[in-house]
């Protein structure tokens, strides 16, 4: 269901973390600094298809 | 006028994606007093995209669509199956169905819109959908073979009959426009997507309205102004949208068309005074963006009830801080880029930016083919306001970075 569609909106809110290529393919992260926390919170609000998800 | 209790919650009226939005970012910006969300709705926010696509050709169920709860939205209070019914600006009071007035500290408005009905008899088989019980109902009634009747042939009404298509339902839409999605994508675009519905086994009827949905207790069949009668066992109404203001009626603010906020999303009186306590987040806000120009518009985009909800909840705090901080959060740019979807069939649209504030002369094609993969572009006085990608994503990056920087 929640799967990626490669709408790119989490890449303006977490550039560090998210990646659109020029497949249109989603390159990320999986591992990242607690530093980006807030950054990947954004994501995942802006997430259409709901497809972020943060594990502890 | 007399001051709000401090003490009493801040109280957000609509618990779907702007009240959400809203209450998260009063606790991010340090808020800690108490908040209170009034909805009509039972279910907890969930995501609407995904009802008239994906979840409405799978199955539809909260969970598929529930936004995830954060931990800092523990203490916050759902008030869930109660709706607003009257607001009292001055007694900072507000009435619910369920016979209560409670007093608020501060008051955010969030209650969306609902979905317009034709106006005829009541029967079985008429559909609307804008909420988790509408596409429930629906979902029921999109068996295979069932023949489909779609009213109105914008987005929703494009993607409905996609998904019901998809289903194995016979589907035709019925539109007073000369194309599908005419208005918000231009006719060059708008004749393509016909091009395409029509491949995949949608018929349109355009030019047309329904005059009677006739059958005794369930739909039997649509007749067109045209005199055409066309069999169907499901009508499914997708003819635009209500704000839901009825509530608001009796005060001062301003609710011509939703309602209208200044730029830090406070709510503004019919005399164009903001108000520090009253906000307006999502479909029902109509703000001004500097992005584009100082003329206050509703956006009916998903990310506009998380960018509103953000800001108001940030302008908000920051108010009720009272730490000197105000002026300066009022005062950051707030300029969101509007940005859409939409799926049908293997077509997948993207859009940035508002492409409805362009008449046809000033649409392009940027690159690719309209027929197969393309970004095209809408124009305003010679800069870029709009852009659509069909089936294009990461080739659309650039040029939304020309719209947010004024489209030179
Ligand atoms: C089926 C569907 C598909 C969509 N697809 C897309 C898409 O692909 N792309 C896109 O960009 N956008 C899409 N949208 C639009 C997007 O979902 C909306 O912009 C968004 O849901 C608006 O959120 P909101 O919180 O402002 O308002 P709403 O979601 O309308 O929520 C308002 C809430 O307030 C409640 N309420 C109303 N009146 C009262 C009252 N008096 N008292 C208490 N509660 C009240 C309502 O019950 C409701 O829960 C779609 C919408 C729908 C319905
Ligand atoms: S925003 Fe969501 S759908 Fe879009 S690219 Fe990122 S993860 Fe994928």
């Amino acid at each position: 269901m929640n799967q990626c569609q490669h709408y790119g909106q989490c890449v303006f809110e977490a550039p560090d973390n998210f990646k659109l290529n020029d497949d249109d393919k989603l390159e990320y992260v999986a591992e990242a600094p607690d530093s980006e926390r807030d950054n990947i919170e954004a994501a995942v609000d802006v997430c259409p298809m709901q497809a972020i998800r943060i594990v502890e | 006028m007399p001051e709000a209790n401090p003490a009493a919650p801040v109280v957000i009226v609509g618990a779907a994606m702007g009240g959400l939005r809203a209450a998260e970012s009063l606790r991010r910006s340090g808020y800690t007093g108490a908040i209170r969300v009034v909805g009509e709705e039972l279910h907890a926010p969930y995501n609407r995209p995904p009802l008239s696509k994906e979840v409405l050709a799978t199955d539809v169920t909260h969970e598929a669509v529930a936004f995830p709860s954060r931990a800092e939205m523990g203490d916050v209070e759902w008030m869930l199956g109660v709706r607003a019914t009257a607001v009292d600006l001055d007694a900072h009071t507000l009435t619910t169905d369920d016979g209560n007035v409670q007093e608020w500290r501060a008051l955010v408005i969030a209650t969306g819109l609902r979905a317009r009905r034709l106006d005829f008899a009541p029967i079985a088989g008429r559909h609307v959908v804008r909420s988790l019980d509408d596409a429930m109902a629906l979902r029921a009634e999109l068996t295979p073979g069932a023949r489909v009747v779609v009213v109105g042939s914008g987005f929703l009404g494009c993607e409905l009959s996609a998904t019901a298509r998809k289903l194995g339902c016979a589907v035709t839409i019925v539109t007073p426009s000369a194309e599908p999605m005419m208005r918000p994508l231009g006719d060059l675009v708008a004749k393509e997507m016909r091009r395409r519905l029509t491949d995949e086994g949608v018929e349109i009827f355009s030019g047309v309205t329904v005059a009677a949905i006739n059958g005794e207790t369930s739909v039997e069949s649509v007749e067109l102004s045209d005199g055409r009668v066309i069999e169907a066992d499901v009508v499914i109404e997708s003819v635009g949208s209500h704000c839901n203001i009825e509530w608001l009626e009796g005060t001062n603010l301003d609710v011509s068309d939703g309602v209208l906020a200044d730029n830090a999303m406070r709510a503004v009186t019919t005399d164009g005074i903001a108000l520090d306590d009253v906000y307006v987040v999502g479909d029902i806000a109509r703000f001004p963006n500097p992005m584009f120009d100082d003329v206050a518009r509703r956006i009916e985009h998903w990310n506009i009830p998380t960018d509103t909800g953000k800001r108001a909840g940030a302008v908000l705090a920051a108010h009720l801080a009272d730490d000197g901080s105000f002026a300066d959060v009022v005062a950051k740019p707030f300029a969101p880029m509007p940005s859409f979807w939409s799926n049908q069939f293997e077509i997948k649209l993207q859009a940035y930016g508002l492409l409805g504030l362009v008449s046809d002369d000033d649409i392009r094609v940027l690159e690719g083919d309209l027929t197969e993969q393309a970004a095209v572009g809408y124009y305003r006085d010679d800069r870029l306001v709009g852009v659509l990608g069909i089936g294009m994503k990461a080739a659309l990056l650039p040029y939304r970075k020309q719209i947010a920087e004024g489209g030179a």
